[in-house]
């Protein structure tokens, strides 16, 4: 078992996919020659050459777009956001374009297309690159949505959003690149919505996805010490959903919190919320609770940051009141 | 009105064959006029009566492996590629028999098969994905060329100019085609467009350019026949701009009372089917020949529209089917 960062185990993954199949290429702005914003695809210009490791110039949406008609004709584009802030000039591409074209041929145009990149809240980067995106897309049909929170999740996630025949915004934590964890030498993919326990335990079930899972395992360290038992479900993907896997949890443990890295109105938990009343209420003892980021674009300053983000504090905080 | 008399044989049949098309077009919208008047038809329908040259003519210059991008106004476009044209009123029917299964509607005609890439409803939108598609031809080393028709609305969006760089600096084999009715919806392109001229924005991207009239139709099939050849040997895009003119709204829903009567008139007396009529009998076509094809023509759209009006409308059960393709 080999020990890589998550940004390794997401260019492992990359480059073993890109080896076996040649209509697959990666673009993006900082891809090649700089080695990538982030580093995740150091070296791959080398590997690959100019012509499948593609630098762009700042045009998310021309770029987005041009992955989006290239695999309407049979190549399999990994599109990078240097960040998934920049997305947004770019939206209609992923949304108009992307998430709708099969349905609205009739069929005709399957979209293999990955877009991925940096996701989540930074160290101090204000209000314009720090937010989590992924309730956004998750609400649209015809998209699938990724979010790993461990390096060998992110290396089985990217080689299946990149062997999957629709679009996969696969949203990479920007504060767990340098995380390190065991990943199996072994190549090996983990299907699209497959959850997993993460910590097995009997007193609550805490829902959650990539940065918020340590939130999450820190506070179930904290709560243990006080005697109570905390479940931990990784989605792992928010779409699609696997939903048995937190009906399961939430029968044995009849109370449920989800954690996530984005605002509260309309965000990803609230479905999950509403979902766990609708399919295990009977089992419930108490409704089901969220964590979140404040209601409130994200500041420069460090203490309003640290206020603003979730944190395991305010895990254990939320769950002792809920065994109260 | 400078006629364009076709002298031989090959170009009075050319000629004829243009004619067709474009007539099948216009019948083909007036039919869809007519329905959507009485209800068969919903949401927008935006004809592409009066601008049948443009794409007839740029059509006429491809191969079948070379790729169409179209915009919502896509009738005109995909009869020109030759679709059938029962399939294309199915689908402003919302009939499962429709070339998108009823998906699409009729800003979304799509034919893999055809390499007709779709009618695009967000405007300006499809200008990167025409791209893209050149993009892949050239990754993959094929000599297809991708034409993307769009409005001059639409060069203002900032998809024009993404679309239009990236396809200069990589050296696309694509040709952007602006049809320009000089109206974007219902704002006059003085209100719309700095520069008038959409084709001399093809200097910033140091792109080759072309400015064609959009009423004679074997005319533009010469000039993006050029584009097209030198996207083809690997020379990159052309920014080509066509002056035409919608003798309708909009869209049905438009009454057009921005503009006057007398500037419709004027560009009624252009109008390209009577124009290529008229020169196909200064070629020695007897008008009863013409005649006898405008009917044939006639009762092909008949025949789709009754076959429109009577297959049936898509299973409920497609409801959720192609929301995500099939697994690899």
């Amino acid at each position: 078992m080999a020990i890589l960062t998550y940004r390794e185990a997401l260019n492992r993954a990359m480059v073993e996919e890109m080896e076996k199949d040649l209509s697959i290429y990666l673009m993006g702005e900082e891809v090649g020659h700089y080695q990538g914003a982030y580093k995740v695809s150091q070296g791959m210009l080398d590997k690959f050459g100019e012509e499948r490791v593609i630098d762009t110039p700042i045009s998310e949406n021309g770029f987005a777009g041009i992955g989006v008609g290239s695999a309407m004709v049979g190549l399999r584009p990994i599109i990078e956001f240097m960040t998934w802030n920049f997305s947004l000039v770019a939206i209609d591409q992923i949304i108009n374009s992307a998430a709708k074209m099969n349905y609205m041929s009739g069929g005709q145009f399957p979209m293999p297309i990955v877009f991925r990149g940096a996701g989540g809240a930074g160290g101090r980067l204000g209000a314009q690159h720090s937010q989590a995106f992924e309730s956004w897309y998750a609400h649209c049909p015809g998209l699938k949505v990724v979010c790993p929170a461990t390096p060998k999740d992110a290396y089985g996630l990217l080689k299946s959003s990149i062997r999957d025949n629709n679009p996969t915004i696969f949203i990479e934590s920007e504060v767990l690149y340098g995380s390190k964890g065991e990943v199996p030498e072994q190549e090996f993919t983990i299907p699209l919505g497959l959850g997993e326990i993460k910590r097995k335990g009997t007193d609550i079930t805490l829902v959650t996805w990539s940065r918020a899972l340590g939130f999450a395992e820190e506070a179930a360290g904290i709560l243990e010490k006080e005697g109570i038992s905390v479940e931990i479900v990784d989605l792992r993907s928010l779409r699609p959903l696997d939903e048995n896997l937190i009906y399961e949890s939430v029968k044995k443990t009849n109370r449920a919190v989800v954690v996530e890295e984005g605002w509260p109105v309309a965000g990803f938990g609230a479905q999950i919320a509403y979902l766990i009343q609708k399919n295990a209420f009977s089992y419930l003892d108490h409704p089901v609770e969220r964590v979140t980021q404040m209601d409130v674009p994200m500041s420069y300053a460090a203490n309003l940051e640290r206020l603003s983000l979730p944190n395991a504090t305010r895990v254990a905080d939320t769950i002792r009141e809920m065994l109260q | 009105m400078v006629f364009s008399i076709p002298k031989d044989s090959q170009s009075v049949s050319e000629l004829k064959e243009f004619y067709r098309q474009m007539v099948l077009i216009r019948k083909f919208e007036e039919a869809a006029a007519k329905a959507y008047s009485v209800g068969k038809i919903g949401g927008f329908l935006h004809l592409y009566i009066g601008q049948e040259a443009v794409g007839v003519g740029s059509i006429a210059a491809l191969t079948p492996k070379d790729y169409i991008v179209s915009t919502y106004r896509d009738h005109g476009h995909a009869l020109a590629r030759g679709l059938n044209p029962k399939p294309l009123m199915a689908e402003l029917f919302g009939k499962g028999t429709g070339i998108s299964k009823g998906n699409g509607g009729s800003m979304h005609f799509f034919d893999r098969n055809a390499h007709f890439m779709g009618g695009h409803g967000i405007v300006g939108g499809h200008i990167s994905l025409a791209a893209g598609i050149a993009f892949a031809s050239k990754y993959k080393k094929e000599d297809s060329v991708t034409i993307c028709f769009f409005g001059e609305g639409a060069a203002n969006i900032g998809s024009f100019h993404e679309g239009l760089n990236l396809a200069a600096i990589w050296k696309l084999p694509v040709v952007f085609i602006c049809e320009n009715n000089h109206y974007a919806m219902g704002t006059p392109e003085y209100r719309a467009l700095a520069v008038k001229d959409v084709s001399v924005r093809a200097y910033a991207y140091d792109m080759a350019r072309d400015h064609i009239e959009g009423d004679e139709v074997r005319k533009v099939k010469d000039h993006v026949q050029v584009a097209v050849e030198r996207a083809r040997r690997g020379e990159g895009p052309t920014l080509i701009e066509v002056s035409t003119y919608r003798f309708r709204g909009h869209s049905m829903s438009d009454p057009a009372k921005y503009r006057t009567k007398e500037e419709l008139e004027a560009y009624k007396k252009k109008d390209p089917l009577m124009r290529a009529r008229h020169e196909l009998e200064l070629g020695g076509i007897k008008t009863e020949e013409l005649d006898k094809m405008d009917l044939e023509i006639q009762s092909q759209i008949d025949e789709a529209y009754q076959y429109a009006e009577t297959s049936p409308e898509p299973p409920l059960s497609q409801l959720h089917k192609y929301v995500y393709a099939e697994d690899k």
